[in-house]
């Protein structure tokens, strides 16, 4: 567990590193997460090492999303004033893109249902 | 009295009591609109406001909790790994529906926005919504968004999607696991993802790829259209 814990901790490290260093324009933790993909590929870090603390993690992920949606209370004001041009931008293009994205992978994608 | 609200130990046992009972909510009665991370947010909103609680003293505990959220991206590593087969194989179908819906979303956004009488920086920070917090946020900046916008409104693009993102895909025929999580991952992110988490491991999981490779998408997209149509 704690061995995971550290790993992942490493492998963010080292990706919010490069990603300030080199000025890229993607958050270090998905760079991270790129580089764990890697070392878990190329055998450095063997899965048995992190599973336990990835499971963890994943299965509360929702929660850790709860502060950054709390903040929203601070900027009532300002959404408010144009809420309808925000609400509707927001909730129509969400839909939009889910169909848009969903459909061009049934179209393209000719393996039919991955078995469970 | 004050020294233990603006603790830590508030904002987390806070946050950590409101989910628990908000998930018990979700799974007794099944309800879709009861999305534990929508229920949560609203129900911590309307708690301080009626403490009068400022939203720093709740946040001295709940950037910590935010915090998690870093080793979780980087966790989903294992997910992919364990499934990279049968990611690999549909490797040209989940790029160009990434990338489709990146392009979809940026002009939807801010087609929609402008249409209805949203302000040039209303419109902007609309721009980045479907993309996860971080980037979204050093998108809006680059093109002159409001910021502190721009992250209410990912956040409410992802309770959206984790609400009903699954269920609107299956009603408009998008049925397979590897659509319907990239569908969600690339609309709402992490949020939508940790929903598909919790019921389907493999859409999960390539709803993780999403998050990421939409991140990347938006982000060299939006400086593109800019050069082609700058503002």
């Amino acid at each position: 567990m704690l061995q995971g814990m550290v790993l992942l901790l490493v492998f963010q490290f080292i990706g919010e590193g490069l990603s300030a260093l080199l000025a890229l324009p993607i958050p270090g933790n998905v760079i991270g997460m790129a580089l764990m993909l890697l070392a878990l590929s190329v055998g450095w870090v063997k899965l048995e090492w992190l599973q336990e603390a990835a499971e963890l993690l994943l299965s509360y992920m929702a929660m850790f999303f709860v502060p950054a949606g709390v903040g929203v209370m601070l900027y009532f004001d300002l959404i408010s004033r144009e809420w309808l041009p925000i609400v509707a931008g927001t909730v129509i293009s969400t839909f939009v893109v889910m169909a848009v994205t969903g459909w061009t992978e049934k179209l393209l994608d000719k393996h039919g249902e991955s078995e469970s | 009295m004050s020294e233990l609200l603006t603790s830590p130990l508030f904002g987390i046992a806070l946050t950590l009591l409101i989910y628990r009972l908000a998930e018990l909510l979700y799974r007794r009665t099944g309800f879709i609109l009861f999305n534990p991370v929508a229920v949560s947010i609203v129900s911590i909103i309307l708690l301080l406001k009626l403490c009068h609680i400022p939203y720093q003293d709740y946040n001295n505990g709940g950037r910590m909790i935010l915090f998690l959220l870093g080793p979780s991206v980087v966790a989903l590593a294992v997910p992919l790994y364990q499934r990279r087969q049968e990611i690999l194989k549909r490797k040209l179908p989940i790029l160009l529906g990434i990338v489709a819906g990146a392009l979809s979303s940026i002009v939807s956004a801010a087609g929609i926005t402008w249409l209805l009488g949203g302000s040039h920086r209303v419109v902007l920070s609309l721009v980045p919504k479907s993309v996860t917090t971080p980037i979204a946020i050093g998108i809006s900046a680059k093109i002159g968004g409001i910021v502190p916008l721009t992250a209410a409104l990912v956040v409410l693009t992802g309770c959206l999607g984790a609400i009903c993102g699954p269920e609107f895909c299956r009603l408009v025929g998008i049925r397979s696991r590897a659509a319907l999580g990239l569908a969600v991952g690339t609309a709402s992110h992490g949020i939508g993802t940790a929903r598909l988490l919790g019921e389907d491991r493999f859409a999960g999981a390539i709803a993780g790829l999403a998050i990421g490779l939409n991140g990347l998408a938006t982000a060299l997209i939006v400086p593109l259209l800019w050069l082609l149509f700058g503002g």
